[in-house]
């Protein structure tokens, strides 16, 4: 497939991978290889240090993969340079997934507080891929900052249900120049496919990984959603009809005119 | 001395280091990102600090994310 381009750095794979709620980190780790990515998403928290737990980064193989951090947690956007600062120290390279999301019950992404952060972060040199609304005039505004991609939602975070703002992100596609990477709410490989066969440059997936009994298998059939609908786009659909158009002759009929 | 420690009140020996801290926590320095009093620290460079009555200290790891 065409390689995906952001930030002058080529990736095979146009699906990224986020690493929350899975069952286990082996359950994590068959998902990621399964899937092809090449970019997984991470999250920074507290330590709980009564339970200190294990270190997760020690599943992810960093030659293999680039650790992308997110600011999730974040409500405005000091908290969000805040965490995505402290990624950088924890020496990640400096690309960050910005995240602000002060409503707790859709999580939907602040575009305000967003953009105020994104303006920040690029200024220090991070390569900044936000999270956003599916907004054409706010991923405009996105781009003008300088970050290397858009991000809008297809549907709240963990919905599974798909690409629902599909009129607007085709708005997004059309304008964009940078990658559009579809995040948040595909839950299933039709989803990721006709985000694909839109245009869209990538998606992101998390929920639909984790939330399965067979994260290996999930992850497959991502990675072939994600290819197929590229190449339909690729290779350019067909128009849609109000009225049937056949497939067959419509001459020599076995019958008497 | 009495400090903050991710939010929490926790007490420790006056004169403690972040080394000797983080040690105590069983927690490798190559695993955690530290804030002390709203300032990032380099980790390996401030294994040496030595804590004080009231800081704000922030130990901050990597978990699965989306």
């Amino acid at each position: 497939m065409d390689p995906l381009v952001i930030a002058g750095r080529k990736f095979n794979s146009r699906l990224m991978v986020g690493t929350g709620k899975f069952s286990s980190n082996l359950a994590m780790q068959s998902a990621m290889e399964s899937s092809g990515c090449e970019i997984v998403t991470v999250a920074l928290r507290r330590v709980d240090i009564n339970n200190p737990g294990d270190n997760m980064l020690q599943h992810i193989d960093r030659e293999r993969y680039l650790l992308l951090p997110n600011t999730s947690g974040a409500r405005d956007a000091e908290e969000a340079v805040r965490l995505a600062r402290l990624a950088r120290a924890a020496g990640c390279e400096p690309w960050i997934k910005l995240e602000v999301t002060p409503d707790p019950y859709y999580l939907l992404p602040d575009p305000i507080e967003t953009l105020k952060a994104a303006i920040i972060l690029v200024k220090e040199g991070f390569n900044v891929l936000p999270y956003m609304p599916a907004d054409p005039v706010l991923a405009r505004h996105l781009e003008e900052a300088g970050t290397v991609t858009v991000m809008p939602l297809g549907a709240p975070i963990g919905t599974n249900r798909g690409m629902r703002t599909r009129d607007l992100i085709n708005i997004i596609i059309e304008q964009a120049n940078v990658p559009v990477v579809v995040d948040a709410g595909l839950g299933a490989p039709s989803h990721v496919a006709e985000a694909m066969e839109m245009g869209a440059d990538a998606v992101l997936v998390n929920t639909a990984l984790a939330d399965t009994p067979n994260p290996a298998l999930m992850g497959e059939a991502f990675k072939n959603g994600v290819e197929a609908g590229r190449m339909a786009y690729l290779a350019g659909l067909g128009p849609q009809r109000a009225k049937a158009q056949a497939s067959s002759p419509l001459t020599g009929f076995l019958r008497e005119e | 001395m009495n400090m903050h420690v991710n939010g929490e009140n926790h007490q420790f020996d006056a004169g403690l280091t972040i080394g000797q801290l983080l040690k105590q926590l069983e927690l490798q320095p190559d695993r955690v990102v530290l804030e002390l009093n709203q300032n990032i620290l380099n980790t390996t460079d401030s294994i040496n600090t030595e804590l004080h009555e009231k800081d704000k200290l922030e130990i901050i790891q990597f978990v699965g994310g989306g």
